[in-house]
């Protein structure tokens, strides 16, 4: 290895026609993949927009003029200017601040979303895939009726039953967003079920589960990981569409959608209540999609 | 012909299949609103009776209501009621649900028809004009539509809509589906403004009706076309690429009748399944518009019984929903075995 770093550098030992070992296969496999992606500018916003969501969810105290909670009644409403960029609320509370705060919110409901629903989904998937018989037929019908309800309103019902509140929405949304998982995760599957390494594995005496987890799961990760991505910006707008109809994230809570629904009673004269909390759900929804299709087009070329 | 009745009974059976499996899913869209509502915190019991009721008038309205059975005849109980159209009765509005329904459902049908048919009129001849000439302004209009489609939010995109419409360029009427002293001047016949007044000719309602029903109609409608857009550019590339296409070029037909007649009709049977789906998707899009522009339609009806803890009426609603999407699924599913003799 080191000859041949040396030689020739470091771009010739990870663009290898053959390569020596395992380490290097997998390095020049992710060489290629990262280059596909780095060529793609759409992609890059979207990774970039991403990214500082990350960075101001984290550093938001920092960033943040005031407090998100902290009141003055004698600023009611304020317009835009140089020290309130996005004005104030109906309380006199910064809205610049409340939004950088509202990304950590954000992000907490859909990073606590996809660790719910991904493996949810991909374990039903594979299992009903690799099993088959009438235990795939009883967990695809569940499959079916789940995605024969459009998701918000089945969300909605949902949180009738279990009562307004974030940790509820997230649990709600959570259980309308599985069916998909579970859709690509089968049809991954199917595919591999009778693939020759699986069929050796089967001879080699390996039980079911020991084929389904370390087998056959791995395979379906890269679709899954990019289906999670596409479905980001959806789970942000369902979040918000419940903050926003008062069942999610409740006040004072600097929840985007339910600070739109606050914003809502003032919009007609006081339009920046609502509009820039909006406008942070849209660009990290855009985020997240442009990041999505970049990923699908380099990780799942089938799919393009 | 010879080879027609084979195919006939293949379609048969395979219609049979399909009602096999739509009647297992509305047996299990029935079992999850059950379920729903069986693990709601409330007491339906007391919620009948209140807090003072002696200990036996609490057993006897619980016994009434059949909830000292087993769940599976509770279950039982549930589905043949729903099947006699007995959704039980809402505590908000105190009528049976079914009948809000009706009363509620036909403001949703208004609004969500014309935005589909916006999506459709507009989105239709932008697709074929991006696929026929693709990475010009068509393209690049379809491809930000449909970023912006799956990024912005309905329900801001239509606040934004009404301070900028309503309040300062004052084009449009405010929310609700009609002025104040319009209300209740035509008869209800079917419960759709736009074909009540039309009916009666009183234009007057009819266009006041236009001004309110523009502006949500165009918001819901911008998500329908930025759907049928991007999915009759790609259905169209398809196409284009067809050696009948070039076949029909040496022939001499002209341009607008390849792409019109010939690639666009071969589109059609999917386009309209694609129609149908958005259609459907309207559905949850007017939750949120109903509610931003006070639309007195089917998803408010059930976001307001929702913050009421009205449940009778959000699992009557939902169920309603959920068979309505379904059913638009079959239609365009159907609708495609019909036509397309690929799929049979």
């Amino acid at each position: 290895m080191s000859e041949v770093v040396a030689a020739r550098g470091w771009h010739a030992w990870l663009t290898a026609e053959a390569p020596a070992s395992r380490l290097q296969a997998r390095l020049v496999n992710a060489y290629a993949t990262s280059l596909g992606f780095l060529r793609n500018p759409l992609a890059l916003i979207g990774l970039a927009i991403v990214i500082a969501l990350l960075l101001i969810a984290a550093a938001a105290p920092l960033l943040a003029h005031a407090s998100p909670e902290a009141q003055d009644l004698s600023l009611r409403l304020r317009p835009p200017d140089a020290t309130h960029w996005f004005g104030t609320d109906e309380l006199g509370r910064d809205i610049y601040s409340r939004v950088l705060y509202g990304a950590r919110i954000t992000l907490g409901i859909v990073t606590l979303v996809v660790l719910i629903v991904a493996p949810l989904g991909l374990f039903i998937g594979c299992v009903a895939g690799y099993r088959g018989g009438m235990l795939d037929a009883v967990l695809m019908r569940i499959t079916d009726v789940f995605l024969a309800f459009p998701r918000l309103i089945l969300a909605l019902a949902f949180v009738a039953a279990l009562g307004p509140g974030i940790e509820n929405a997230v649990i709600a949304i959570s259980l309308t967003a599985w069916p998909p998982y579970a859709r690509i995760a089968r049809a991954e599957t199917l595919i591999l079920r009778d693939s020759d390494f699986i069929n050796a594995a089967r001879l080699l005496g390996a039980s079911w589960p020991r084929i389904v987890f370390l087998h056959v799961m791995p395979l379906c990760l890269s679709s899954v990981i990019v289906r999670v991505t596409l479905d980001m910006a959806g789970i942000i707008l369902t979040a918000a569409g419940l903050g926003f109809l008062g069942l999610g994230a409740q006040p004072p809570s600097p929840e985007w959608g339910a600070m739109i629904s606050t914003g809502r009673k003032y919009i007609l004269d006081q339009w920046w209540v609502a509009a820039f909390p909006g406008l942070a759900i849209c660009l990290v929804s855009l985020g997240f999609n442009l990041l999505g299709d970049g990923l699908r087009d380099v990780l799942d070329p089938k799919q393009r | 012909m010879a080879g027609s009745r084979p195919r006939a009974l293949k379609l048969g059976g395979a219609a049979l299949r399909l009602a096999g499996t739509v009647v297992l899913t509305i047996f299990g869209l029935l079992l999850v609103t059950f379920l729903i509502g069986r693990v709601v915190p409330i007491d339906p019991v007391l919620a009948a009776v209140g807090d003072r009721a002696p200990a036996e008038v609490y057993q006897r309205v619980r016994s009434e209501l059949g909830l000292d059975q087993p769940l599976y005849i509770q279950f039982f109980r549930y589905v043949s009621a729903v099947l006699h159209g007995d959704l039980g009765r809402s505590v908000l509005t105190s009528n049976p649900v079914l009948t809000d329904i009706k009363r509620f459902f036909p403001a949703t049908l208004e609004l969500a028809t014309t935005a589909t048919l916006m999506g459709v009129l507009i989105g239709i001849p932008l697709g074929v004009a991006a696929a026929v000439r693709q990475n010009r302004w068509p393209d690049q209009v379809i491809r930000v539509l449909g970023l912006l489609g799956y990024s912005v939010p309905v329900f801001w995109l239509g606040l934004m809509g009404l301070v900028l419409f309503y309040a300062r360029l004052g084009w449009v009427a405010g929310p609700g589906r009609l002025d104040v002293f319009y209300e209740d001047v035509v008869d209800p016949r079917t419960g759709v403004i736009l074909i009540d007044s039309a009916l009666a000719g009183n234009w007057q309602v009819f266009s006041n009706a236009i001004q309110h029903l523009i502006l949500p109609a165009s918001i819901l409608g911008y998500f329908s076309l930025a759907y049928v857009s991007r999915m009759t550019r790609s259905l169209m590339i398809e196409q284009l690429r067809q050696e009948y296409v070039v076949t029909a070029r040496v022939k001499g037909l002209s341009e607008a009748r390849i792409v019109w007649r010939h690639a666009l009709g071969n589109v059609m049977v999917p386009l309209v399944t694609v129609v149908a789906l958005s259609y459907a998707n309207l559905l949850e899009g007017s939750v949120l518009t109903e509610t931003v522009f006070a639309w007195p339609g089917l998803g408010q009806y059930i976001t307001n019984s929702l913050l009421n803890v009205d449940m009778n009426a959000v699992l009557g609603g939902t169920l309603m929903v959920g068979v309505v999407y379904l059913v638009l699924n079959l239609f365009s599913d159907l609708l495609y075995r019909v036509f397309d003799p690929r799929a049979r």
